[in-house]
């Protein structure tokens, strides 16, 4: 213990030392926060929605078929009352939600403005203003197309409600991929550059030789990245409830716990890549297109899953950061609690579990 | 003792070492020789469990390298070719560093390093990188005694220092080893292969000698002149063309010169040589071969 | 002014390197202190010393890469302060690692060194082509650098170094690492190549190989401690191997200055 703590004191001096890099650990988040926050661009598909019709007749029947028509939305399920659409929207299993009132058609011919009532689930505020204006403009051509045909005064009007984001703040979908980003990038990369760093001083060398186990190596490498990790999330947390507003509706705890899973899981990538390469020009390269870039392109940070090719899709449930991000939206925007995340939850903590198997076999107490 | 049999080593197609036996008594001063890629590196990697051996085996005091390498790893030092130190962290924090992953306080081994240390403590605040190479050799050097290691293992340590710095620390290695530490260090400088008790000389993965510099010196099988003229360059021209010449080579102002023969009359030889060309006087007297006169001869063996 | 300057010494004088009081000061600290000598052409000189003596900075002044604090110098009659890019044009350069690409080809060396020394072209494939016939290297001219023996990387260094027949070439620890015979070959390499009008300034940690150098000179502290042949150095400070001068100047004279507190 006293010789992993010696490592561990080593460590973090190394860390303190280096004002810059110090200085890019706990400055990224703040900028990324502050870029992500505000640049937003999105493009969805295959949207699920869920529609309670409870008129069922053929105006209702009509725009019905021309929604589902559309290639933005596919229908999820039937529902039969507004309950259950509540509960869809919480598990994550639809994302819009179309209402038609009782004695729709009839109310059209009769009394001139109708709404059809729509919710859409607002914790990615970017898809939730396209899907509502996708089905603003499948509405519009609705009520031509009616006009036309029975010759009605009558006028379809939307009236949207948000689902856990009822301001569509576009910083509320950022923050949960910005975490998701810093932590990958501290504790994967940072971990797996300065194991390489090791490599290539020849201190690596002497620490093999010495009596010190490679898990009291590791170990002692990875512990103050996890703090630095740790207090970044916080951070993250905090600005964005501080500069957008951006809640914390589950339980802290919880939030936390799954925080310090993902951070063990980053590390545990990190040893994994530091084992492949020997210098730190390669321990860069490799966490950065292997890890960094397709956690950006393909966790949903930025671009829809939903979008994605289906190979792509596919690909993307191979990124740690899709489910993490998931799991944060879950907990912060729409408060959930452990029971909706643990699949979730589970596949992190399967996906650690191989990793740090690879990395222990790997990473061998020999130069070879 | 170290006892080192067979050991063949190959990184893909490259065979770094092949069949290598030697052994290193207790307590001995040892060098092991050899230019660059000759497998020096290797073999030391080797002796402290960094790597395995293809064939062969290594037993240092009984224990087996491959087996024991946890017993080993405890009783070695070792300085790796490129000096292992944290360039961030202080000359201090460095050694406290090395002391405490063996477990081991600064102050309980203080007085085996304290002579070593002495020399870089007036630095002792300042980030091991802004030593300069003599200083970071020394900090080395103790970091790599700081546990009192049964065996010593120092690869290249004076690669780039001067002649001066480098008879220092041969100084020093040798009270080093008067503590009974064995000490086993490699080096690519010729001039230093006569430092130890006893040398080996590696070349392309092969040991061609090892024994103590006296043995090697002897071990040169010719006559050896040093013979100098007007013009050296031609006279060596001449002299390699002779087929009685076992060879010839530029030795300073000087030409190393060996006849195949050792009843061979040089006098009469050279001062007929003189006026077959313009080299003027011919001087020569006999010379005991150096460490690198024979290593020469063994490596064109 | 610059043409008259060429025309008067351009690359044809006596003295190769001529330094007067050349002074290189880092801060406070003297680097190296009012140095002055000559270098004559075709002599292959020795410049050793402790590390940290000086060496490396006043070679970096030589070579105009370093502006001097006081004094001057001229190479190959190039003035270092004035000139420092005709300086570059008219040296050659070869370093303890063999300053070679080892990912291009012979080949790609030879034309690449020889093409930022603006040699021209057909020069150049005739020098070229002399190198390799030289150095017995047809039918491994397109062969990688890093599949090559280091014997044979670092003859090839120097080849390279000297291809546009510079007026002065440097020889940074040339020899560290190899074997003995190798050595002993790249030595005759060297003084058949000042045989034929090169000079040459070496500097080495091997002290017997001080013995090839024509002249040597020993520098401790920023200052030259000692300046002529082997020989004479030997019997002036009352020695008899080139290993006990040295330790004679850096040691036992560092320790008299310390005590008289010079």
């Amino acid at each position: 213990m006293k010789r992993f703590l010696a490592f561990t004191i080593k460590e973090f001096r190394h860390i303190l030392r280096d004002t810059r890099t110090l200085l890019i650990l706990f400055g990224i988040p703040v900028v990324e926060i502050v870029i992500f926050g505000y640049v937003v661009t999105n493009e969805i598909r295959h949207v699920p929605v869920v529609i309670l019709d409870k008129s069922k007749d053929v105006t209702t029947q009509k725009i019905t078929d021309r929604i589902l028509a559309s290639p933005w939305f596919l229908e999820e399920t039937k529902v039969k009352s507004e309950k259950e659409i509540h509960g869809l929207f919480k598990k994550g299993n639809v994302r819009l939600a179309v209402i038609f009132g009782p004695d729709f058609e009839k109310r059209l011919m009769t009394r001139g403005n109708v709404p059809v009532q729509v919710i859409a689930d607002g914790s990615d505020p970017n898809a939730a203003r396209l899907m509502v204006g996708y089905l603003n403009a499948i509405v519009l051509q609705a009520q031509k197309d009616l006009n036309k045909g029975m010759n009605t005064t009558g006028r379809l009007f939307i009236k949207t409600r948000m689902e856990f984001n009822p301001e569509l703040k576009g910083a509320f979908m950022f923050v949960p991929g910005t975490i998701a980003m810093i932590l990958m990038l501290i504790s994967a990369m940072m971990t797996s550059i300065s194991i390489a760093r090791e490599k290539e001083t020849g201190t690596m060398e002497a620490m093999l030789v010495s009596p010190l186990h490679p898990l009291q190596i590791i170990i002692g490498k990875v512990v103050p990245y996890v703090v630095i990790a740790f207090m970044d999330a916080v951070i993250i947390i905090a600005l964005g409830g501080a500069i957008f507003g951006v809640p914390l509706k589950g339980s802290l705890f919880l939030l936390m716990g799954e925080v310090t899973l993902f951070i063990f899981l980053s590390l545990s990538l990190g040893i994994m890549f530091s084992t492949m390469s020997s210098t730190q020009m390669e321990a860069m390269f490799l966490s950065f297109f292997a890890l960094l870039l397709p956690t950006v392109l393909l966790s949903g940070f930025i671009f829809p899953i939903e979008d994605m090719p289906v190979a792509l899709q596919w690909f993307s449930a191979l990124m740690p950061a899709r489910w993490f991000i998931v799991i944060l939206k879950s907990i912060m925007l729409k408060g959930a609690g452990f029971l909706y995340v643990w699949k979730e939850t589970l596949i992190l903590a399967g996906m650690t579990m191989v990793f740090l198997l690879v990395s222990i076999k790997k990473f061998t107490i020999r130069l070879e | 003792m170290i006892r080192i049999a067979d050991v063949t080593k190959s990184f893909g197609e490259n065979k770094a070492l092949s069949e290598v036996s030697l052994d290193i008594l207790d307590e001995e001063l040892f060098v092991l020789i050899g230019p660059d890629g000759a497998g020096k590196s290797t073999l030391f990697r080797i002796l402290v469990t960094l790597l395995l051996p293809d064939k062969g085996h290594v037993l240092i005091k009984g224990l087996d390298v491959v087996k024991d390498f946890w017993k080993i790893r405890k009783i070695m030092g070792y300085m790796p070719g490129t000096f292992s130190l944290y360039p961030d962290l202080t000359v201090e924090e460095n050694l406290a560093f090395y002391a405490r992953i063996f477990g081991m306080s600064l102050g309980e081994n203080y007085p085996l390093i304290r002579e070593v240390y002495e020399q870089i403590e007036p630095f002792k605040n300042r980030p091991a990188g802004k030593l300069s190479g003599g200083m970071k050799q020394k900090l080395a050097l103790s970091c790599a005694l700081i546990h009192r290691p049964e065996v010593l293992v120092l690869d290249e340590p004076t690669t780039g220092v001067d002649a001066a710095s480098r008879k220092e620390f041969w100084q020093m290695l040798k009270k080093i080893q008067r503590e009974g530490i064995t000490v086993i260090v490699s080096t690519a400088y010729m001039d230093e292969a006569s430092r130890g008790d006893r040398t080996c000389f590696l070349h392309k993965g092969k040991l061609l000698k090892a024994g103590t510099p006296e043995e090697i010196r002897e071990s040169y099988p010719f006559p050896l002149y040093a013979c100098r003229s007007k013009d050296n360059f031609a006279l060596l021209k001449a002299l390699r063309n002779e087929p009685s010449t076992a060879s010839a080579m530029l030795y300073g102002k000087t030409i190393h010169y060996s006849p195949a023969r050792n009843d061979f009359s040089v006098g009469t030889f050279l001062s007929d040589l003189e006026g077959t060309g313009n080299y003027g006087p011919i001087e020569y007297r006999k010379t005991t071969p150096s460490m690198e006169d024979s290593f020469a001869f063994l490596s064109k063996q | 002014m610059d043409e008259q300057d060429q025309s008067i010494s351009g690359g044809n004088t006596e003295h190769v390197v001529e330094a007067h009081d050349l002074t290189k000061r880092f801060g406070k600290f003297t680097a190296v202190n009012r140095i002055s000598f000559e270098v004559c052409k075709g002599e292959v000189f020795g410049l050793l010393g402790a590390n940290g003596a000086g060496k490396t900075t006043l070679i970096r002044m030589l070579c105009g890469l370093l502006r001097p604090t006081e004094g001057m110098a001229r190479v190959v009659g190039y003035d270092v302060v004035h000139h420092p890019e005709r300086v570059k044009f008219s040296i050659g350069y070869m370093s303890q690692q063999f300053s070679l690409y080892e990912d291009l080809t012979v080949a790609e060396n030879i034309r690449f060194f020889g093409g930022i020394y603006g040699m021209k072209k057909k020069d150049l494939a005739q020098a070229g082509e002399e190198m390799i016939r030289k150095l017995r290297l047809e039918g491994i001219e397109n062969r990688l650098i890093s599949t090559l023996p280091l014997g044979w990387k670092q003859r090839i260094a120097f080849s390279i170094a000297v291809l546009h027949r510079p007026g002065l070439v440097f020889l940074d620890e040339p020899t560290s690492g190899v074997d003995p015979v190798t050595r002993r070959q790249f030595w005759e390499m060297i003084l058949e190549t000042a045989r034929e009008g090169f000079t040459i300034i070496v500097t080495t940690h091997y002290m017997d190989e001080a013995e090839y150098c024509d002249r040597i000179a020993i520098m401790t502290h920023g200052n030259i401690a000692g300046l002529d042949s082997p020989e004479n150095l030997q019997s002036q400070f009352n020695v008899s191997s080139m290993e006990d001068l040295f330790w004679k100047i850096t040691r036992e004279r560092e320790t008299a200055d310390s005590i008289t507190g010079i």
